[in-house]
C-alpha cells in the first residue's frame, strides 16, 4: 500500500498524470476516490475488499476531460480495461494502469498485453455466495425459475445503477432511450423489467468481465449479475472463448466460425 | 383444453424458408393454419426482442427459420444468428423462459416438404404445452397501461 501511494505521489507530482482514480476508506467499505494532488495520495487504499470496477470512471469524458490518469484496477476492472481497449475507447498512452498483487506487490502496467498475461497467471477471485445460488437456481424446474426471476425482477424500478455501474456501459444513447420503436416500455412492470435485463445481458455478450459490479450495484440487492454470468458462461462453453480471452478478441456476436455447435435447430 | 388452437408466429427470411413455405403451397401440402409468418431479409436481421414482443403479444409458440448454414443470401447472416441464438436460448433458459416453445430451424427453397413438417410438429408440440400464460400474466400490467394511454 506504500509503495502504490508512493506511485501515486511520484506520478502526480512530476505531472506524468494529472488525476489518479484509486479507493479511499468509506463508513463501510472502501469507495472510489479522485485524486488530482500529491498531498492526498495518502488516502489511497488497495486490499482484498476493494472490488468495485473502477474502470467504469475511465470512460465518463466530463470527468477524464482530456487528462492522463493513472487508475488502481482491481482483477475484473483489468478486464474491463483490456475489453475497452479492444473497443477503442482508451488511449495506451493517456493511461496508466496500477495494481496490487495478491502477495501485495505493486504492479504498474507499461503495454496492454502485461495486462493479458497477468489475468492468465493471477488468480480468478471466489464468489462463493453467487456460486451457491447459482447451483440452486440450475437445480430447480423451469417453472421455480420463472416464478424465481419475476418475483425478484418485479421489484426492479428501473434506476439504472446497473447500467450506470457498468464500464461497458458506455452508449451516447442506450436501447432503453430509444422509442422509435419502443422496444422496452419505459416505466417499471414485470415484462418491461424482463426485457430490460434480458436487454442488458445480452448486450453484454463477450463483453463482460464478470466482475458483479451491476448486482453490487443495485439497490435493492436483485442479482442480475448472475444474468450476465450466465452470458459468459454460455460464450465459454459454446464458442471456446474465456472471460479473459474474450477482452483480446473481436466481438463475439460479430465475427462466427462455420464449425459453431448447436443442439436445437432442426 | 381440446379447444385450445396454438397461436404460432413464423420469424422466417426471405431467401429460403419463405420461398420453402410458397412451395409448400404450391406444392398443394395441407399444413397446420396455425402460423402466422413474418417476412425478413435474412435471419440476421431476426432481432431476439422480436420473439419476446411475439410472446408478449399472445403467441404460444414461435417458429424461427432461414437459410441453412452456407447458403445465406448475404454469406453470412444466418452464422451471425445462429451465435446469437445460442446464447439467448441459454439465457431464456436460466430465466426460466420456456425455450421448448420456440423452434429453431434451417428450411430451404427446396424444402416445401420440411415446411410443412416443421409446422405440423410444432403446432402439435405447443398443443401439448398448451397456451403460454405464465409470460402473458408479466405483460398484464403493461397491456392494462396502454389500454390507459391509448384509449383513456
Amino acid at each position: 500500500m506504500d509503495e502504490l501511494r508512493k506511485k501515486a505521489t511520484e506520478l502526480l507530482q512530476s505531472g506524468d498524470v494529472q488525476m489518479v482514480i484509486g479507493y479511499e476508506k468509506g463508513t463501510k467499505g472502501p469507495r472510489p476516490c479522485f485524486i488530482s494532488v500529491p498531498e492526498e495520495a495518502h488516502k489511497l487504499i488497495f486490499d482484498e475488499q476493494c472490488t468495485g470496477n473502477l474502470a467504469v470512471y475511465l470512460t465518463h469524458k466530463d470527468l477524464i476531460a482530456g487528462q492522463k490518469v493513472a487508475i488502481t484496477a482491481s482483477y475484473f476492472a483489468l478486464r474491463s480495461i483490456l475489453r475497452l481497449f479492444t473497443e477503442n475507447q482508451l488511449q495506451a498512452d493517456r493511461l496508466v494502469v496500477l495494481t496490487v498483487s495478491v502477495d501485495k506487490q505493486l504492479i504498474v502496467f507499461t503495454a496492454v498485453d502485461d495486462i493479458a498475461a497477468y489475468l492468465q497467471s493471477a488468480p480468478v477471485p471466489k464468489r462463493e455466495d453467487d456460486a451457491a445460488l447459482i447451483a440452486r437456481l440450475e437445480a430447480i424446474s423451469r417453472e421455480e425459475r420463472w416464478a424465481f426471476w419475476t418475483e425478484e425482477l418485479s421489484k426492479c424500478f428501473k434506476c439504472y445503477a446497473c447500467r450506470a455501474a457498468c464500464p461497458m456501459c458506455y452508449c451516447n444513447k442506450c436501447i432503453v432511450e430509444e422509442n422509435r420503436p419502443q422496444w422496452i416500455q419505459p416505466w417499471a412492470s414485470t415484462l418491461a423489467n424482463v426485457e430490460w435485463h434480458i436487454n442488458r445481458a445480452m448486450h453484454m455478450t463477450g463483453r463482460c468481465s464478470d466482475c458483479g459490479a451491476c448486482g453490487a450495484a443495485c439497490p435493492l440487492g436483485l442479482p442480475i449479475h448472475l444474468l450476465t454470468r450466465r452470458i459468459v458462461q454460455e460464450v465459454q462453453e459454446n464458442f471456446g472463448i474465456g472471460a479473459n480471452e474474450a477482452v483480446q478478441k473481436d466481438n463475439v456476436l460479430s465475427t462466427f466460425k462455420p464449425e459453431d455447435k448447436e443442439n436445437f435447430i432442426r | 383444453m381440446s379447444e385450445f388452437e396454438p397461436k404460432i408466429v413464423a420469424f422466417v427470411c426471405n431467401w429460403c424458408t419463405y420461398a420453402g413455405a410458397d412451395l409448400t403451397g404450391t406444392s398443394r401440402m395441407k399444413y397446420a393454419s396455425n402460423v402466422k409468418i413474418v417476412r425478413f431479409p435474412c435471419t440476421g436481421r431476426i432481432d431476439f426482442m422480436l420473439l419476446l414482443k411475439a410472446f408478449a403479444e399472445g403467441a404460444d409458440g414461435i417458429i424461427v427459420s432461414g437459410c441453412h448454414p452456407n447458403d445465406c443470401h448475404y454469406t453470412s447472416g444466418n452464422f451471425h444468428a445462429r451465435r446469437r441464438w445460442v446464447v439467448f436460448r441459454g439465457l431464456l433458459d436460466f430465466m426460466g423462459i420456456d425455450v421448448k416453445r420456440i423452434q429453431f430451424s434451417w428450411v430451404s427453397a427446396a424444402e416445401g416438404a420440411k415446411w410443412a413438417e416443421i409446422v405440423n410438429s410444432t403446432v402439435a408440440a405447443i398443443r401439448e404445452l398448451g397456451p403460454y400464460i405464465e409470460y402473458r400474466k408479466a405483460a398484464d400490467y403493461l397491456a392494462q397501461q396502454e389500454k390507459e394511454v391509448f384509449n383513456g
